[in-house]
């Protein structure tokens, strides 16, 4: 076990001075192998944060949202509804929300209005999410118009910033008192936009669902799990495709690599031969490659995975954002919160390391299996 | 202690370009002495070497070592025996440019797995013993003809082998190096060491220090 | 099927393993029909030098095998969030009929080709190569079953559509599931631990016997034992030891171990479990050959380090389970 060790140890010792001794050859397959495993990494971690993101936000959202259905269209729940609900079993709280879109034409983004209690945000003033605040340059204590649909102008002062750590989903968020939300959208007195539900245990929702859909036959429960189940889906998609489009550049690697492992120049092929000749096995000699190619790819990672993750987590992974986020006009310019989960280190090593092992492997026994007695025949 | 019997090597076997390197030899190599093979370039003096030597396994016929068949075993085994007991020294040195004398003369030993701090004292040993200390820690390619042989030297012998096997030793080197060279053979024949040898230079096979000279030509040994 | 990148790193993992395999094989056929290690031929040379090959490559296919074992559960996991009713890789594994079926064939090629590399190992030991034939006949036998593992990930894979309702850990592996998993958590902890105990003695004591006095009985017996062991292992950790470590009379879950929640806690009771089991298998799979003549003094000397391993595997893993169990804050029985 010992002289075993001690002997991978000459080995990687080797490797390493054979490695910087043909520095210009291996720096530019290092770079390149980086820079794939930098964009792979740049796609994974940008979709997990927002992965994340958005499951972090709905963690705090209802169970089950109720809307209204008029010709297959989402319609204002009119009075009367919440009172038909009436007690199900396992709901905790019930509530009518109110809730619309309001385009700014001063910096031309659609905003998330939504009415909060009046314990919550005393009328006349309002709470905005800090992306918004940037934009326009607000600070809490500052006064704001917006021009309502129906043209008449309404004044707000702002109350508070919205947390950021949930910027992403909050950016464009404008809560404001249910009195004012009805005024400026003109908003019929007792309609709700949709209704939500609180429900304690995740085994009952789906018969909850079920009980409202009888109990209102033209209205429409949306679960929260399926919301997240569809964002999951949507994130993972977007990433599967900037995957398949990488995938020519991993396919590219993978010839690069092949072609660097089996293109020894005359200089490698003698030194296999001599190191053959004094005593080396072909054993050792894919052994020591081997460890070079692991050596490599270490290195490739490390680079590579480092610099996607201070791309993403503190540069807001600029070069990706209109790819993978983009359905909003206003992009919220935020840093996300660092998600790594292992699962996703692990199959990004396999989307690197795994191809460049296996393309190296055949040119690597090809070098190892020179003729010992190669240098004296020369 | 090295026996062949109707020895014989073809390469590109099969092919129109097949070609017999070696036809048939047999030959026995004593144990302690210093024997030469000598004659005419392509006269298979470096084939048979690397038959001897355990480099190649021989097309045809036996090859015995110590008593032992190695004739037929395979490359996995024959390295481990030629580590053991086998030290090259070839016509170009051969060494591993970029790296230096100290790390050149341990790259045998590499595989066996003896730690590096004993691999270092033995081969700063030898170096002294070859009158190299000085020059250890210098890259092989910017020593001069004499050192850098006097490098592959103390190489062949790191894994302390009983046999020397030496390719055409001082076709590189001129007159007063190759009487170095001579005098260094003594010395590990004196040691005890077995060498062989391939050569046509007249300064070597002549030399008194050689106690058996072998003639070949055509892939056959030849009688004087 | 969904689109998924780590699906799509599995599919390809298997599909390259596979096509190595595949491409290897006429040079196996070669190997079976034209060996011949007292030839000095170029051709024997060639041959010769091609058994490295197929061995680099066997080697890469374990080990990225053993790799994907932990990717596919770990990938399972975190699509449970897709399927209706599934909260972990169970539910995951069981929105179609492929699922446990892919993770068992994947075990499996784990443990042969681990096997196969024991024969391999002693094969390179011996001079004159004995178990050459055998050994690429056997390479050979491999192939389809690792044709057979790929379909069934590649069924499994496919068939997954998100909303599928599923049954997770918590009506699975309740008592009134059913199936082999159902049945082993059915069992009841007491029982289970009667199981598990004596079969870790066992193959622990079997291993160790082999150690001792390496032989053809302890051989076959280190074998059966570390085979009995390894599902005793797995019905234990279904039946007590993942209530203990999630402190929850009624979580049989043998994958959850694995998550973060639990403080990794999986792997350091899989680690041993997986080396012990593979150990102990490669012992009977190169007893077979312990009276070819060249391998006389290679297979005992080999056979006592493998075993040796699974004895400190398994009574690690015994160890570990205990322990667990020990310092939990679950109390399944009443002192």
């Amino acid at each position: 076990m010992r002289i075993w060790l001690e002997k991978q140890l000459h080995l990687i010792d080797f490797t390493l001075a054979s490695l910087a001794r043909r520095k210009s050859k291996n720096i530019g397959l290092l770079a390149v192998y980086a820079l794939l495993v930098f964009a792979l990494a740049s796609v994974g971690l940008f979709a997990n944060a927002l992965r994340s993101e958005a499951s972090f936000v709905l963690a705090s959202s209802p169970e089950v949202i109720l809307q209204r259905l008029v010709a297959g269209r989402h319609d204002l729940i009119p009075p009367g509804y919440l009172e038909k609900i009436g007690r199900i079993r396992g709901v905790q709280k019930q509530e009518g929300r109110l809730w619309g879109y309001y385009y700014d034409a001063v910096v031309k983004a659609n905003y998330t209005f939504m009415a909060r209690p009046a314990e919550e945000i005393a009328p006349g003033s309002i709470a905005i999410g800090a992306t918004l605040a940037r934009l326009r340059g607000l600070a809490p204590g500052n006064v704001i118009s917006f021009r309502a649909y129906g043209g008449k102008l309404f004044t707000f002062r702002i109350a508070s910033l919205l947390s950021p750590d949930a910027e992403l989903l909050s950016a464009d968020l404008v809560l404001l008192a249910e009195a004012d939300f009805r005024a400026f959208f003109d908003y019929p007195a007792g309609h709700y936009t949709d209704i939500a539900l609180s429900v304690a245990n995740p085994q009952e929702v789906r018969n909850i669902a079920g009980k409202l859909s009888q109990a209102l036959p033209d209205s429409r429960p949306i679960l929260r799990e399926e919301v997240l189940r569809t964002y999951q889906s949507m994130f993972d998609w977007r990433e599967g495709i900037m995957l398949t489009i990488l995938a020519g550049a991993i396919f590219a690697f993978i010839i690069l690599a092949w072609e660097k492992a089996a293109g020894l120049s005359a200089e490698e092929r003698k030194e296999i031969g001599i190191l053959k000749a004094i005593g080396w096995e072909t054993g050792d000699v894919i052994r020591m490659k081997l460890w070079e190619g692991l050596l490599v790819s270490l290195a490739a990672f490390l680079i590579g995975f480092i610099a996607a993750y201070i791309h993403v987590f503190y540069c807001g992974a600029s070069l990706l954002e209109p790819v993978l986020k983009g359905w909003s006009v206003l992009y919220p310019r935020f840093t996300l919160i660092p998600a790594v989960d292992g699962m996703q280190v692990a199959s990004l090593a396999f989307f690197t390391i795994f191809p460049y092992c296996a393309a190296v492997l055949v040119p690597i026994w090809r070098a190892a299996i020179t003729d010992p007695d190669s240098v004296m025949r020369a | 202690m090295i026996e062949l019997l109707a020895v014989k090597k073809a390469f590109n076997q099969g092919r129109s370009n097949e070609y017999w390197a070696l036809n048939g030899i047999d030959l026995r190599i004593e144990a302690g002495r210093v024997t030469a093979l000598r004659g005419p370039s392509g006269s298979g003096k470096t084939t048979l070497l690397t038959l001897i030597g355990c480099l190649a396994r021989p097309t045809s016929g036996r090859v015995r070592l110590k008593g032992e068949d190695i004739s037929g075993l395979p490359e996995r085994f024959l390295t481990e025996i030629r580590r053991q007991t086998f030290g090259f020294i070839f016509q170009q040195f051969n060494l591993i440019k970029g790296l230096s004398a100290l790390e050149n003369v341990i790259l045998p030993a590499l595989p066996t797995g003896r730690p590096r701090r004993e691999l270092v004292a033995r081969a700063e040993a030898l170096l002294a013993q070859l009158q190299l200390s000085h020059r250890a820690a210098a890259r092989v390619e910017w020593l001069s003809g004499g050192e850098q042989q006097r490098v592959a030297i103390a190489r062949a012998l790191i894994n302390d082998p009983e046999v020397i096997v030496a390719d055409e030793p001082t076709a590189n080197l001129d007159t007063v190096l190759s009487g170095e060279f001579m005098v260094i053979l003594e010395s590990l024949s004196a040691a005890g060491k077995t060498v062989l040898l391939s050569s046509h230079d007249p300064l070597v096979v002549e030399s008194p220090v050689v106690h058996r000279v072998i003639a070949m030509r055509d892939g056959r040994l030849v009688d004087l | 099927m969904l689109f998924q990148p780590a699906i799509i790193a599995l599919l390809l993992a298997s599909a390259v393993g596979l096509l190595m395999l595949l491409a290897s094989a006429p040079f196996a056929l070669r190997i079976i029909a034209r060996w011949d290690i007292r030839s000095g031929s170029e051709a024997q040379l060639a041959l010769e030098r091609g058994t490295y090959l197929l061995s680099t490559v066997l080697s890469f296919i374990f080990t990225v095998q053993l790799a994907k074992l932990l990717l596919f559960v770990f990938t399972a996991d975190r699509l449970a969030v897709m399927f209706v009713g599934a909260m972990c890789a169970v539910g995951t594994l069981n929105v179609n009929e492929y699922g446990f079926p892919a993770l068992l064939g994947q075990i499996l090629v784990f443990f042969l080709a681990a096997m196969w590399l024991a024969i391999n190992h002693v094969d390179a030991q011996a001079r004159d190569y004995p178990l050459v034939r055998i050994k690429y006949w056997l390479l050979l036998a491999l192939l389809p079953v690792l044709a057979v593992c790929f379909w069934l990930e590649f069924q499994y894979f496919r068939g997954l559509k998100a909303n599928v309702i599923t049954s997770c850990c918590g009506s699975l592996f309740s008592a009134e599931g059913k199936g082999l998993s159902g049945e082993a958590s059915a069992m009841a902890a007491g029982p289970a631990m009667l199981l598990f105990y004596p079969a870790q003695l066992l193959a622990v004591a079997a291993a160790v016997w082999q150690w001792r006095r390496p032989g053809r009985w302890a051989a076959y017996a280190t074998a059966l034992g570390s085979a009995i062991a390894f599902v005793a292992a797995i019905s234990g950790i279904l039946a007590f030891v993942s209530l203990y470590i999630y402190e929850h009379p009624h979580h049989h879950c043998p994958f959850c171990i694995l998550k973060s929640e639990y403080a990794y806690q999986g792997y350091a009771l899989y680690l041993p479990l997986f080396v012990a089991a593979a150990c102990g298998l490669a012992v009977g799979a190169i007893q077979p050959f312990a009276r070819v003549v060249s391998l006389q003094s290679v297979i005992p000397t080999v056979s006592r380090r493998l075993a040796a391993l699974a004895a400190l595997g398994f009574a690690l893993f015994a160890a570990l389970a205990s322990y667990q169990v020990l310092n939990s804050n679950l109390i399944l029985f009443e002192r």
